[in-house]
């Protein structure tokens, strides 16, 4: 018996007991987690320890882009054409949009200077591409191809074509991780575009879907009404779409209505995203508001 | 070369699976490839992988999945101690026995990372959470046979 227990020992002869082992593991993951949580610096140390696994994405994201390689390889010239006409169509359309807007634009500048409001500048823009999608259904985050070397900053807002998406939440050297606006940490100053009112959108832990926080059930709330941002949390720009409003529940024996919205941005079919960045701070590769309407024009 | 390298491979291959982008209806059902291939490294080899090593990838799954750091670290480290501690008991099981154990352990680590998350940002519990632990055990006696027959192959020891 006494050889028995000593044959099992000698299995683990080296180093602590396992379950001393144990022990230290679970103490020093705690530990991990209380510091990410309270700790500024560990969001540094976190970059460089992203930036040291990024390889394993690179790769993960492997079969996919060899997917959308061939698949682009071998569409047929069918329907390349008729892609391409939908597109020059597309096109046609946005730009007579755009001669309307760049003239109601100049309008509202000079308005807003016989008001002495201050002139709101457009924005600067980069695009980005989306790289993985985090798959634990805990967070809704995605990461993208533009990083510390483009000049992305935490806070950065990020948007697609349809409206707003989420916003920047860690840098590393090539790629960032953006957090969604439906992910249940996350909440975003909204204004009904049709009277102004302001409520705070927060995510509802489901993809694509909002829930307005704190709607007393007097307030002129309707079904379809547009939720725009509102810039009051100096995060997200003034004026971009961000959801509409689904369904409203007005149970008068809770003190706020339940108010749920979909989101503007199809969060689950992201593709293609822009980064926001103000004026003043802009990376010089990044496109201006004006450089925008050549580059539609090329 | 040593024979041992395959150990790693193989859990980089698993960091990989656990990462690789899917559509999201298949994403709810997506295997836990990594701590399958720890509990049956810490089953085969205990004195090679077992807790120091599920710990050190659950970081590097934190650091990937962008959660608090040690999350996974804790949630991976308690199915593979439980393995590494009973692995004789767990080799002489039959597969269907093997298999219920590995469902318990499955949604062990499961209810683990929601207890955590749950306790770092207050998510609520869906039952959905779970359904990886069954897509997990009906991957586990291809991925068991799979690699026992490279870790004889290979000598690995």
């Amino acid at each position: 018996m006494a050889c028995l227990f000593l044959n099992m020992n000698k299995v683990f002869a080296r180093g602590p007991s396992l379950f001393y082992r144990l022990c230290i593991v679970l103490t020093l993951s705690v530990i991990g987690m209380v510091m990410d949580a309270k700790v500024e610096s560990v969001s540094t140390a976190r970059t460089y320890l992203t930036s040291l696994v990024s390889p394993l994405q690179y790769v993960a994201d492997m079969p996919g882009a060899i997917l959308d390689w061939s698949a682009s390889r071998f569409t047929s010239r069918q329907t390349l054409l008729v892609e391409n006409e939908r597109l020059t169509n597309k096109i046609t359309l946005m730009n007579e949009k755009l001669q309307r807007f760049t003239v109601l634009k100049q309008e509202n500048e000079n308005l807003r200077r016989l008001l002495d409001a201050p002139v709101q500048s457009g924005m600067h823009r980069m695009i980005a591409e989306l790289m993985a999608v985090d798959n634990n259904p805990y967070s809704h985050q995605i990461v993208i191809n533009k990083g510390a070397i483009h000049d992305v900053y935490e806070g950065q807002p990020v948007l697609d074509d349809t409206g707003i998406v989420g916003q920047i939440v860690e840098v590393g050297t090539t790629n960032s991780r953006v957090l969604l606006i439906s992910d249940i940490t996350h909440a975003i100053p909204v204004r009904i575009s049709r009277n102004n009112v302001s409520v705070i959108a927060g995510g509802a832990g489901v993809v694509t879907e909002l829930s307005l926080e704190h709607v007393a059930h007097s307030a002129d709330l309707q079904e379809g009404d547009l939720l725009v941002s509102s810039g009051l949390g100096k995060v997200f720009p003034e004026g971009y779409p961000v959801g509409v409003i689904e369904s409203i529940v007005r149970d008068e024996s809770k003190p706020f209505s339940k108010v749920t919205a979909q989101t503007s941005a199809q969060l689950d079919r992201i593709k293609y995203l822009l980064l926001l960045w103000p004026p003043e701070s802009a990376p010089a590769d990044s496109l201006s508001p004006d450089q925008l309407g050549q580059k539609v024009d090329e | 070369m040593n024979n041992r390298s395959f150990i790693i491979i193989s859990i980089i291959i698993g960091i990989i699976l656990q990462i690789i982008p899917m559509p999201s209806p298949v994403d709810l059902y997506r295997p836990d490839w990594l701590l399958l291939i720890l509990i049956y490294w810490s089953m085969a080899l205990p004195n090679r992988v077992s807790v120091g090593v599920a710990a050190f990838t659950g970081l590097v799954i934190d650091l990937l999945y962008g959660t608090s750091l040690g999350v996974h670290s804790f949630a991976l480290s308690i199915p593979v101690y439980l393995v590494a501690a009973n692995y004789q008991r767990l080799r002489n099981h039959s597969m269907l026995q093997q298999i219920m154990t590995i469902l318990m352990l499955c949604v062990l680590y499961h209810l683990i990372v929601y207890w955590l998350q749950y306790w770092i940002t207050g998510i609520e519990f869906s039952w959905l959470f779970l359904w990886p632990a069954v897509s997990s055990v009906l991957f586990w006696p291809w991925l068991f046979w799979l690699l026992r027959k490279f870790r004889r192959d290979l000598r690995v020891t």
